[in-house]
């Protein structure tokens, strides 16, 4: 108790410092924990698009980001054919842009896709759904940033289109996107003929291992991978994830920084004390663990405090229009634990010098200092 | 007239009382050998003796407690507490948790810390437990007239019962050996008597050895022993 006292008095004590030291560790938890979860959610809603109503993917080997898949239409046909193979469903990534938005996520997809089959529609008629050349639905937040309704006809990219339907979909790149009929999406984007990706459903999940093998075996060039191990397997998510990381992890470094300027100051300023506890018997070890101790009190209250202000940023940013759909403030409780930990390593390492410099204390001449 | 003999107690080394505290030759300087503050220094003390160091500043009164206590090491010689040499890379913990304690001039209590605490944190050094510890605690406020302060803050106490405070962490875990370097200089006359007064007292109820280094002559006649210290070395004084 005592000793716990001796931690938290010297926090007491400089109030101020400690609170900018708290801070700065809050601030980085909460930058951490933002951009952390903003792009696992990113990672999940793309994943919810390639998972919709399936279980496996199939897609060019070896292509950095699936928009330069190519999948060939007689792949398609023949894997839709296989006795284990429930529906194959072939779709086109594309990026277009309009007037006011560099970027807008295009779907080429077929009438029987689940995105069209599946979605909640708005507006419009989903049995509509590539009747004709021209033919585009819109999710819901691009209807609205593209100002359009119902039988509009809108400029996308190079084309002018016509809107037969609004769909609302919980993916924020869905809800965002162009859903165009397959056939007009190959030839907006120079792919006739082929696919980025086939999405699968099995009749059986246990068949999974026996269909990627058969994939391997008869096409060279294509991949299939479970849902799952997309998600883990994929450079872009993987680039995407260690960005987060890398750039949580600066913000604590830097917020490191300030809890080992702290403690610099903290012990500098108490070397008086530090020999009063040694003179009565206080070991390495006991001057070691308060310091240690006090640091760590540091980076848990400010962890705590950037969890507070990282998840009320997250709804914040959710409640964003423009946002709509984009931020899953779902925190997983691994990032938690994750960051917290960090954090807590964080202040240790910044207690380092400090707690060593500390149990250098000479009780004789630190009592002559004033 | 003050005669001075180098001063090993004839009656300690024949046995008769136990010795508890001793320095064999013991040599200290700072800067590099510049300034030499101990010049061969031989002492011993037997258990449950009063003993008063006096001597001018600087003559190395200070120095002597702290080697003593183990808080620095001297160039040559051995300083020996219950016949085990002094070693601060070895035994200073248990020395310091267990056998001697440390009054100083300046009471060097915690200020944020309230009475209890202060008085507490060598039992959290060494481990002792929390019963035991107040136990302890209570008695010696007890003793010193403290027991209704214990909740108070060091800021909100007196020179005196700051003072007295310092006397009762410094005989928390019971040492043998108690080091009071000036421990009444900071008070007046009249503070200071009742300190020492109680210094005394309890030291003697406990059967602790006491070894002071004291400007006041008037406190350290009062002392079992008074020893005097120059030219870096400890001389008993004899009455001609």
């Amino acid at each position: 108790m005592i000793f716990l006292k001796l931690i938290v008095t010297n926090l007491r004590r400089h109030r101020i410092r400690s609170f900018i030291s708290i801070a700065g560790i809050a601030f980085s938890v909460a930058a951490m924990l933002t951009v952390v979860t903003i792009l696992q959610g990113a990672i999940g809603m793309f994943s919810g698009i390639l998972s919709n109503d399936s279980e496996i993917i199939v897609f060019e080997r070896n292509v950095s980001d699936l928009f330069f898949s190519n999948v060939p239409a007689a792949a398609v046909e023949e894997i839709a054919g296989w006795p284990m193979v429930s529906h194959a469903n072939p779709v086109l990534f594309g990026i277009v842009s309009s007037a006011d938005h560099p970027i807008i996520t295009c779907f080429g997809v077929t009438a029987d896709d689940a995105r069209i089959r599946k979605a909640a529609w708005i507006a419009g008629d989903k049995f509509a759904f590539a009747q004709h050349l021209d033919d585009v639905v819109l999710g819901e937040r691009a209807a609205e940033f593209l100002g359009a309704k119902l039988n509009d006809h809108v400029p996308i990219g190079h084309g002018v289109f016509h809107v037969i339907g609004i769909l609302k979909t919980a993916n924020g790149f869905e809800d965002g996107g162009v859903f165009m009929p397959l056939s007009v999406a190959q030839t907006f984007f120079h792919k006739e003929g082929t696919s980025s990706v086939i999405t699968i459903k099995l009749r059986n999940k246990d068949d999974a291992a026996l269909f990627k093998s058969m994939v391997k075996a008869k096409y060279a060039s294509l991949i299939g991978l479970e849902d799952e191990e997309f998600t883990r397997s994929y450079s872009q998510f993987k680039i995407l994830k260690a960005t987060a990381w890398a750039v949580g992890g600066c913000g604590l470094a830097m917020g490191g920084l300030g809890v080992a300027n702290t403690m610099i100051m903290s012990v500098f300023t108490r070397i008086r004390e530090i020999a009063i506890l040694r003179v009565n018997g206080f070991s390495n070890l006991q001057i070691a663990t308060m310091i240690f101790g006090e640091s760590s009190v540091v980076s848990l209250l400010g962890a705590v405090l950037g969890l507070l202000t990282g998840t009320s940023l997250l709804f914040a940013l959710k409640l964003v229009p423009a946002l709509h759909g984009y931020i899953d403030v779902t925190i997983q409780p691994v990032v938690m634990l994750i960051v917290i930990l960090l954090a807590l390593i964080t202040g240790i390492a910044g207690a380092l010098y400090p707690a060593a410099y500390a149990m250098r204390v000479q009780a004789v001449e630190a009592l002559r200092f004033e | 007239m003050i005669l001075s003999k180098p001063f090993v107690s004839d009656q300690h080394s024949s046995g008769q009382a136990r010795i508890v505290l001793s320095a064999q030759d013991v040599w200290k300087s700072y800067d590099e050998g510049a300034i030499a503050v101990l010049k061969g220094v031989d002492f011993e003390a037997a258990e449950g003796q009063t003993v008063a160091l006096c001597g001018p500043s600087g003559c190395g009164k200070s120095t002597l407690l702290h080697l003593f206590g183990g808080l620095d090491n001297p160039d040559r010689g051995r300083v020996s507490v219950n016949g085990i040499e002094v070693n601060r890379h070895r035994n200073l913990l248990r020395l310091l948790r267990h056998e001697v304690g440390f009054v100083f001039q300046l009471h060097n209590l915690i200020p944020d810390l309230t009475l209890e605490e202060n008085c507490l944190i060598p039992t959290v050094a060494a481990g002792v437990d929390r019963r035991t510890a107040q136990e302890r605690l209570h008695q010696l406020a007890e003793r010193t007239g403290l027991t209704h302060r214990l909740g108070h803050r060091i800021q909100k106490l007196s020179g005196g019962e700051r003072q007295r405070t310092a006397l009762c962490r410094a005989l928390m875990n019971r040492p043998r050996i108690l080091l009071a370097d000036e421990p009444t200089g900071s008070l007046d006359e009249q503070t200071s008597g009742a300190v020492f007064e109680l210094l005394l007292d309890i030291v003697a109820t406990e059967g602790v050895t006491l070894v002071m280094a004291t400007h006041d002559r008037g406190l350290a006649r009062r002392c079992g022993r008074l020893l005097e210290m120059h030219d870096g070395r400890i001389h008993e004084p004899v009455s001609a």
